[in-house]
């Protein structure tokens, strides 16, 4: 008898990537819930012109560089580049940045370095930095989140934000848009006041930390606490993120509480857990190896804390993982781990 | 798990696998013996590679136990018949080892099984020096039973020649499908532990570990009560997790000892010899009977094999005949590969005579196989599930990135050599990239680059041998065709040129 022959192993687990990323947008469902109750509808917004952008101008990057396409868009991988980005982005930004903004990500971000796996920087974070270095304004216009303010009513912003996402210029956001918490915090601080006097002003944060975001960064981490235990991700990213923003602003705001936001706070506002569980553990374009994985995370989580005390943004996810991304060449030469039967070189 | 992560490996084995071992059913069946079938194939590659070359021709007849080949090299034993008769062809078939086609010899049995009168009488083991019973065991043609196939004799020699006085007895069998070293532990207990003194006396050995793997207790019970039994000095039986790929040898050496063998070392180099439980046994049979190695072991199972079970069987046995024994095939068989499903060899027909090499006979029909048959590669995301699983602490995804980088001293620097082809990268990648089949054709392109490099200097060496060669004559034609000329013209009375400078 004669049978077709084939190279070991004969037997695989069969995941896929599709599967992983299918994993990572499931994970989202809540952040997005959540998102979406606190900050209006302007999220779905976003996510529809990511969403689509994305897929148009993944469809036509292939098409140029002469490669299948329908693999490549059922694989997902764009779909989590998209809405990563739409989930950065204010839920009050007109259509045409968004998909600006999504445009670059997957050709400038993704694409001119050869596509899926190949790119040395997060695409989403490309196209969030692109956005907010040329787009200033409209990039920090967010919502007051709606449980800052009793009187805001979700109908009306609702109104406001689909004017303003289709282009309109005649919108009146008065009341309903504000500085973030962050925001706030930062712009107090130069102003002298203390930081006892802005946290007792009860729109400012929350039980956790900055009203609203807290409990989207609530279901961020319930997201991230899912993606590790299905084994999606692993614990060194987002434990390193975590470690990195979380020791130097415990230890900052224990000597100087006056000038300094505590480790809290920092933990639920901003984009903190989005960024530790979702953004920084993209894998292709962090470091490879556990250790410098740790290396890797450290240093978001620090530059996240050093952009948001010093720096000239209020939050610095973007910034601080696309930095990190630079070194991750460097830390992947430097974190090899050993070798059975070597010893270390 | 359907959810697209890793399956957690057991947290006292840090790497490797937790597989399905689909073992139940062929372990649970007795021992079945194979009568010798009518025409019997001994492949001359017999799994260790280096080769052997027959000492019978066509026409020829042996006997039970006669030599029919001879190895060439080091890592090769002789090789016996296992059935009287005649041998009827010695052509190149398929080997079912690693290396393709080989020369085999065809051997038809008269169904007589006449002794040749060469057998010896069994020796006492202990009353011979241990440096002459590895010679022996050499000529009784004692491989590894384990799937390698590498000579035992050898392995003992280089342990001895390195002081290397600790023996594990591998009986882990970590590796799906395959179990006919439970089978052996649990029916021939004492055969292996008398095995395992012999190998013991011939490295002089202080102690010996069985290990065996925490899925097969009743193997572990039986050669627990057999150790009880036996009460030999020195041997002890120890149960470790059962962990693809934990019967790996510097593995399991790890395992049992917590020392690691050096990157390029042999497991001798840390004081260790590591010899399959199934090896032993043929050793015992040895000293009990005088007999070479003839016959072995061999699980044949499969979802497409009727009635999977372990058989006994004479080497040259082809695996038609081993399937038959097993009620034959079933369904819609489509692979037949030689080992388990993770590194077996997938064999293109069941012409193919049993070696040494060979502890499993796999039939698989497409349920077996899937995933991996409907798999689809695509790009590495560097997601690090292969490095989590890799048992020899390597990042497959750097290797692999080298490797298409056409970079071959990085895939060198990243450990490409000291990956042990276990295939656990492979196993979880969503990718879907075959890892293995990847570095094992890098490190076959980095031993023709070698031997290029060899053929390379040799050729220049020649090429300025040559050339010396050439100048000297020349030099030597010049200095004639000079005296001559200064001959004749001191003869002629013509002033030399250069004197007048």
């Amino acid at each position: 008898v004669r049978f077709e022959t084939s190279p070991a192993p004969h037997v695989i687990a069969g995941y896929t990537v599709p599967r992983v990323m299918f994993q990572v947008l499931l994970a989202l469902a809540p952040v997005c819930l959540v998102h979406v109750a606190v900050l209006g509808p302007g999220l779905l917004l976003q996510l529809f012109a990511a969403g689509v952008t994305a897929l148009l101008c993944e469809a036509a990057a292939l098409r140029w560089r002469d490669r299948a396409t329908l693999p490549a868009l059922r694989d997902g991988s764009v779909l989590v580049t998209a809405f990563l980005l739409a989930l950065s982005l204010t839920p009050l930004l007109p259509w045409w940045l968004t998909v600006l903004g999504t445009a670059c990500a997957v050709l400038l971000g993704k694409h001119v370095f050869g596509g899926l796996g190949q790119n040395p920087f997060n695409p989403a974070m490309v196209g969030y930095a692109i956005l907010l270095v040329s787009f200033p304004v409209e990039m920090t216009r967010w919502p007051v989140p709606l449980d800052a303010d009793a009187t805001r009513d979700w109908g009306e912003l609702a109104r406001l934000t689909f004017a303003t996402f289709v282009g309109g210029t005649e919108v009146h956001w008065d009341g309903y848009t504000g500085a973030t918490a962050l925001d706030s915090i930062r712009t107090g601080l130069e102003q002298r006041y203390t930081m006892s006097e802005l946290l007792s002003r009860g729109d400012v944060v929350g039980p956790l930390g900055a009203r609203g975001f807290e409990w989207i960064n609530l279901a961020a981490l319930a997201g991230g606490v899912y993606l590790l235990a299905r084994g999606i991700i692993r614990w060194h990213i987002p434990v390193a993120v975590l470690a990195g923003l979380l020791v130097p602003a415990f230890l900052a705001h224990a000597l100087d509480p006056g000038a300094y936001v505590g480790p809290l706070t920092h933990a639920f506002s901003g984009a903190t857990m989005l960024g530790a569980f979702f953004i920084a553990t993209d894998p292709v374009s962090a470091a490879t190896s556990d250790r410098g994985r740790l290396w890797y995370g450290a240093g978001v989580g620090l530059l996240v804390w050093i952009i948001r005390s010093w720096g000239g943004y209020p939050d610095g996810v973007a910034f601080a993982v696309l930095l990190m991304n630079v070194a991750v060449p460097l830390l992947d030469r430097y974190t090899v781990p050993r070798i059975y039967g070597r010893t270390r070189e | 798990m359907d959810a697209g992560g890793v399956m957690a490996p057991r947290p006292d084995f840090p790497s490797g696998l937790v597989l399905d071992t689909h073992k139940e059913q062929a372990s649970l069946a007795p021992i079945f013996d194979v009568p010798p079938p009518a025409l019997l194939r001994f492949a001359l590659d017999q799994g260790s590679g280096d080769g052997l070359e027959p000492v019978v021709t066509v026409g020829a007849t042996v006997a039970v136990g006669s030599v029919i080949a001879r190895p060439t090299g080091e890592f090769a034993v002789p090789l016996h018949s296992s059935v009287s008769g005649r041998i009827v062809a010695i052509e190149s078939h398929e080997s079912g080892s690693d290396g393709g086609a080989c020369l085999c010899i065809d051997v038809e049995n008269d169904g007589l099984d006449t002794r040749d009168a060469s057998l010896r009488q069994p020796a006492d083991f202990a009353a011979l020096d241990p440096a002459t019973l590895v010679e022996r065991l050499r000529e009784a043609g004692i491989a590894g039973l384990g799937g390698a196939g590498f000579p035992t004799a050898t392995k003992l020699a280089v342990a001895r020649s390195r002081g290397a006085r600790r023996l594990v007895l591998n009986g882990a069998e970590c590796e799906p499908w395959i179990c006919c070293d439970d089978a052996l532990m649990r029916v021939r207990a004492d055969e292996v532990l008398l095995g395992a003194r012999v190998l013991m006396r011939a490295i002089e050995a202080e102690t010996c570990v069985v290990a065996i793997e925490d899925d097969k207790p009743a193997a572990v019970e039986a050669m627990q009560a057999a150790a009880q039994a036996n009460a030999i000095d020195g041997v002890s039986i120890q149960v470790v997790p059962a962990v693809y790929p934990q019967g790996a040898e510097r593995q399991l050496i790890t395992a049992v000892a917590g020392v690691e063998v050096p990157s390029g070392g042999l497991p001798a180099d840390a004081g260790y010899v590591c010899q399959n439980v199934a090896t032993a046994g043929a050793v015992a049979r040895w000293a009990r009977t005088g007999e070479p190695l003839m016959s072995r072991v061999v699980t044949v199972t499969g979802g497409g094999v009727a009635e999977p079970r372990n058989v006994h069987a004479r080497l040259g046995t082809p695996l038609a005949t081993l399937v038959a024994a097993a009620g034959g095939y079933r369904g819609e068989p489509l692979r037949l590969i030689a080992g388990g499903s993770m590194t077996g060899r997938s064999l293109a027909s069941d012409d193919v005579g049993l070696t040494k090499a060979i502890n499993c006979v796999f039939v698989a029909t497409r349920e077996d196989l899937v995933p991996r048959l409907h798999a689809v590669e695509v790009a590495c995301i560097r997601c690090g599930d292969c490095a989590r699983v890799c048992p020899a602490g390597l990042l497959p995804q750097q290797i692999h990135r080298a490797v298409l980088a056409q970079d071959a001293a990085a895939a060198v620097q990243f450990g490409v050599w000291d990956c042990i082809d276990c295939g656990c990268c492979d196993y979880v990648c969503p990718s879907q990239i075959p890892l293995a089949l990847r570095f094992r054709e890098e490190r076959l392109r980095l031993r023709e680059r070698e031997f290029a490099a060899e053929r390379a200097t040799a050729a220049r060496e020649r090429h300025e041998r040559h050339e010396r060669r050439q100048q000297q004559a020349a030099l030597a034609q010049q200095r004639e065709f000079d005296a001559a000329r200064d001959e004749a013209r001191r003869a002629s009375g013509t002033p030399d040129p250069g004197a007048s400078r």
